[in-house]
């Protein structure tokens, strides 16, 4: 009797006919695509995009050339050369982050003492050659110049789970 | 009818050869913006169906979107592979594209419009449906690949076992209506619903329609193309419009399998109900409705149905396909016997 009802069931198609009725309904389901350069999916603010090196309002560059973000980097991204300045401070000389080694852990960001270099919540950049992907110090401190409204804001949304 | 004769002055003696062509071109450009257009349709439908949008970007809704692939196909390069014998590595294209025009020549879309209303055309179809296979064979051999050639043999295979068991439906159809002529099958399946040959034919309704499913290598019978496996089976070394041609056969195929099906079981350009607002739609109407039906199946079972293993495939075509139809062909023909037989006609 099961074997007759296993021949008819399948011979009937029914189980064919069931997923065709599956997918029949999807036909009419509401589609979730997000159409992007339109419509975008919320961002959270602990997104880790472009990089950036911030001032204090005083217009002073917080980096202090400690060089744990190079030290931590696992993607050896980060290349940082120091000075002692005139008024007996260390900078950098030089600060320069290669994006196409960068692998967005954040731990820069993380490693920082005084939050200076931080990632934004920016991805649509690009670049058309290799060497686009070199960000020196004066393009990150533009970068922070720019933005640093909107990155202030995303740490402070932030503060208190940090 | 003034105008034609006055065209046929001026051609002469080429008139008929002229007149044939015209005909021609009036059926294939059609054909052709059907096949752009079916992708475009499958691509929606799927999308759809898998909670997607599907294209939507070239042009209004993504309408041109196929013009823009035909364009992209035309001008990259076609690469002929070192190993391959050249010959025979640009013959196949044509040998699988012009079984799959060529069939359309005796198919009818209404009692007046038909290319060549010949006796024997479903014969005419069964043979120049069968040549599409050299065309396979011979794109997965020419091709020097181990890829193509497998994707050849499994093609080639699966394509000679469904044409058995689609050849047996049809025999079903041609005893139903006492004619190979499909102007005459049509015209015996006259009614509505109830009276299209799918009904006496059920099981030879169903497998002529899986069996089509098959001999176009579509999903869920695809392991020829297998594009999680094998990437593309027989035509995996062809590119630009040589490729193409391979998918404008795939989906003109693909569409004359439709009508035919349209044609065979669902009453060609019959309406519906035979009822009056019914049958004021012009007949061609109702036959195209029909195969956009049978094509959104298609599209259907694509989006619904996983691949069949292999032997599974085999296993179908020979040893349920086969079966199911020799025995309904006898049932038909007992039927036939008895005061039954308004049956089936």
């Amino acid at each position: 009797m099961k074997a007759v009802r296993r021949f008819f069931s399948s011979f009937l198609l029914f189980e064919l006919l069931r997923g065709m009725a599956l997918t029949g309904r999807h036909l009419f389901a509401r589609k979730i695509t997000v159409q992007f350069p339109e419509e975008k999916t919320p961002q959270s603010v602990r997104f880790r995009g472009l990089h950036a090196l911030r001032r204090y309002p005083n217009g002073e560059e917080r980096c202090i050339a400690c060089k744990l973000c190079e030290a931590v980097c696992p993607a050896l991204a980060i290349t940082i050369e120091s000075e002692l300045r005139d008024d007996g401070t260390r900078r950098t000389t030089r600060y320069d982050i290669d994006l196409s080694k960068c692998i967005f852990c954040g731990l820069c960001e993380e490693s920082c003492p005084v939050d200076s270099i931080v990632e934004t919540h920016i991805f649509e950049y690009h670049a058309e050659k290799r060497s686009e992907l070199y960000y020196n110090k004066q393009q990150l401190l533009a970068i922070g110049d720019k933005y640093e409204a909107e990155i202030a804001a995303a740490r402070a949304q932030d503060a208190k789970y940090r | 009818m003034m105008e034609l004769s006055y065209w046929q002055n001026l051609f002469g003696w080429a008139w008929p050869g002229v007149w044939t062509l015209v005909r021609i071109v009036v059926l294939v450009v059609p054909l052709m913006l059907a096949v752009a257009y079916l992708t475009y349709a499958e691509r929606k439908v799927i999308g759809y169906m898998q909670v997607r949008i599907g294209p939507n970007r070239v042009g209004f809704k993504g309408l041109l979107q196929p013009i823009a692939d035909a364009v992209k196909l035309l001008m990259k390069e076609i690469i002929i592979p070192s190993g391959s014998n050249k010959f025979l590595f640009v013959l196949a294209p044509v040998l699988t594209i012009a079984p799959a025009l060529a069939a359309w020549a005796v198919v009818p879309f209404s009692p007046q419009m038909v290319l060549a209303n010949v006796d024997a055309g479903l014969l005419y179809i069964m043979a120049i449906t069968s040549m599409g296979v050299y065309g396979v064979i011979i794109a997965g051999w020419a091709s020097n690949s181990k890829y193509a050639f497998l994707g050849g043999l499994r093609s080639a295979a699966q394509i000679v076992s469904y044409e058995i068991a689609m050849g047996f439906a049809l025999v079903g159809v041609l005893m139903a209506a006492h004619s190979l002529n499909l102007v005459d099958i049509v015209n015996a399946q006259h009614g509505g619903l109830l009276n299209w040959y799918w009904l006496p034919l059920f099981p030879m309704f169903l497998v002529y329609l899986i069996a089509g499913v098959a001999e176009t290598n579509r999903a869920p019978f695809d392991v020829a193309e297998g594009e999680s496996e094998i990437v593309a089976g027989f035509h995996v070394e062809y590119s630009g419009m040589a490729f193409a041609i391979f998918f404008l056969a795939e989906y003109a195929n693909m569409i004359l399998v439709a009508t035919l099906t349209s044609i065979l079981f669902l009453g060609g350009w019959y309406p519906l109900f035979d009822i009056a607002p019914f049958n004021w739609i012009p007949g061609i109407f109702w036959l195209l409705a029909k195969v956009a039906f049978v094509l959104f199946l298609f599209l259907w079972f694509r989006a619904t149905f996983p691949r069949y293993r292999y032997d599974q495939i085999m296993r179908l075509g020979w040893k349920v396909f086969i079966p199911i139809t020799l025995v309904w062909v006898v049932v038909v023909g007992a039927v036939m016997q008895t005061p039954l037989a308004f049956l089936v006609h």
